[in-house]
C-alpha cells in the first residue's frame, strides 16, 4: 500500500522516555502523557481518572467521621484492606493512607480531621474512633459505592500507565493493514531481487554460481 | 405485581451512580486504543453504549425474576 493510499489513523507516535513517563502517569493520572507531550489524552486521563477517585473519596467520608475514610491503608488480621491495592494505583493522591496507617501503627493519633485514616480495629479500645462497623453504619451505601469508585480509579490508572509506556493499542483492522503492508513489501522486495538476479544470469561473462561452473 | 411496583423496587436513583463510572471507564478505555481525540470520543460513545444497555437488559431480567421470587 502506498503512502497516500495509507489511513490517516496509521501514524508513528514519538513516545518520550517510556520508563519515565509509566512512572509519572503512575504517580499523576495523566501526567505521563503530559510529560511525553500528549496534552489532550493527558487531560483527559487526569479528568476521567482522578475525577473518578476524588468523588469516591467525597462518597466515603462525611464531615462527622471524617473525609475518604473508603481509602485506607490496613493489612492487620483483624481488617485486611486488599481494596488498597487497587487504590494503589492512582498513585500519589493516596499518599496521605500510608502516612496515616504508619501513624495509627506507631499509636500516634492520625492527621487532618482523620482523612483517609484507617478505622479502629474492634479490639483496640484505647480510643473512641470509629470502627469499620461504624462508618458502614453511618455512611451506609456510600461507603461501598465510594470503595468501588477508589478502585475502578486505581484499576483505570494501570491502562493508562500502559498507554504511556506503549502507546495506543491498535484495532484489529489498523493491525491487518499493517500486515498486509508488511506482505506486500516483503513480496516487492524479493520480487526485485529476482529480476536483478535473473538480469545478471543474463549478461554475458556474468559469474554466477552454476553458470560458472559450466565455462 | 404492577409494573409500577417493580419500577419502585428499582430504586432508579442508585442508577445515575453508574453514569460517572461508565463515562470514565468509556472515555478511558478509548483512549487507550486511539490518539486522535475524535476517535476517542467516538469509540468512547459505542463503548458507553454497551455498558448501558447491558446494565438495563440486566436490570430488567433482575428486575422481572425478584417480582415472581
Amino acid at each position: 500500500m502506498s503512502a497516500q493510499a495509507e489511513p490517516e489513523r496509521v501514524k508513528t507516535i514519538e513516545l518520550k522516555d517510556p520508563a519515565m513517563a509509566a512512572f509519572l502517569a503512575w504517580l499523576v493520572p495523566g501526567l505521563g502523557h503530559l510529560y511525553q507531550g500528549r496534552t489532550g489524552k493527558g487531560i483527559l486521563f487526569l479528568v476521567c481518572i482522578l475525577g473518578l477517585f476524588l468523588y469516591g473519596v467525597y462518597l466515603g467520608g462525611d464531615s462527622e467521621v471524617g473525609w475518604g475514610r473508603v481509602v485506607y491503608m490496613s493489612f492487620h488480621p483483624e481488617d485486611q484492606r486488599l481494596h488498597f491495592l487497587c487504590q494503589a494505583g492512582v498513585g500519589l493522591p493516596t499518599l496521605p493512607a500510608v502516612i496515616q496507617a504508619f501513624r495509627v501503627r506507631g499509636g500516634r493519633a492520625p492527621l487532618w480531621g482523620s482523612f483517609m485514616a484507617p478505622p479502629r480495629l474492634p479490639s483496640d479500645r484505647s480510643s473512641n474512633r470509629p470502627t469499620l462497623d461504624d462508618l458502614h453504619k453511618r455512611l451506609h451505601h456510600f461507603f461501598e459505592l465510594g470503595t468501588l469508585y477508589t478502585m475502578i480509579a486505581g484499576l483505570l490508572n494501570i491502562l493508562a500507565i500502559y498507554d504511556a509506556w506503549a502507546g495506543p493499542v491498535l484495532d484489529e483492522s489498523i493491525k491487518e493493514e499493517k500486515e498486509d503492508e508488511e506482505k506486500d513489501a516483503l513480496a516487492g522486495e524479493e520480487k526485485s531481487s529476482s529480476a536483478s538476479a535473473d538480469a545478471k544470469s543474463s549478461e554475458p561473462g556474468a559469474e554466477t554460481g552454476p553458470l560458472s561452473d559450466r565455462h | 405485581m404492577l409494573p409500577t411496583a417493580i419500577f419502585a423496587q428499582l430504586g432508579w436513583i442508585y442508577f445515575w451512580y453508574a453514569v460517572p463510572v461508565a463515562a470514565a471507564i468509556s472515555l478511558v478505555y478509548a483512549a487507550t486504543r486511539h490518539e486522535e481525540i475524535h476517535l476517542i470520543f467516538r469509540h468512547a460513545f459505542g463503548c458507553a453504549t454497551w455498558i448501558v444497555g447491558l446494565m438495563a437488559v440486566v436490570g430488567v431480567v433482575m428486575a422481572v425474576v425478584s417480582a415472581w421470587l
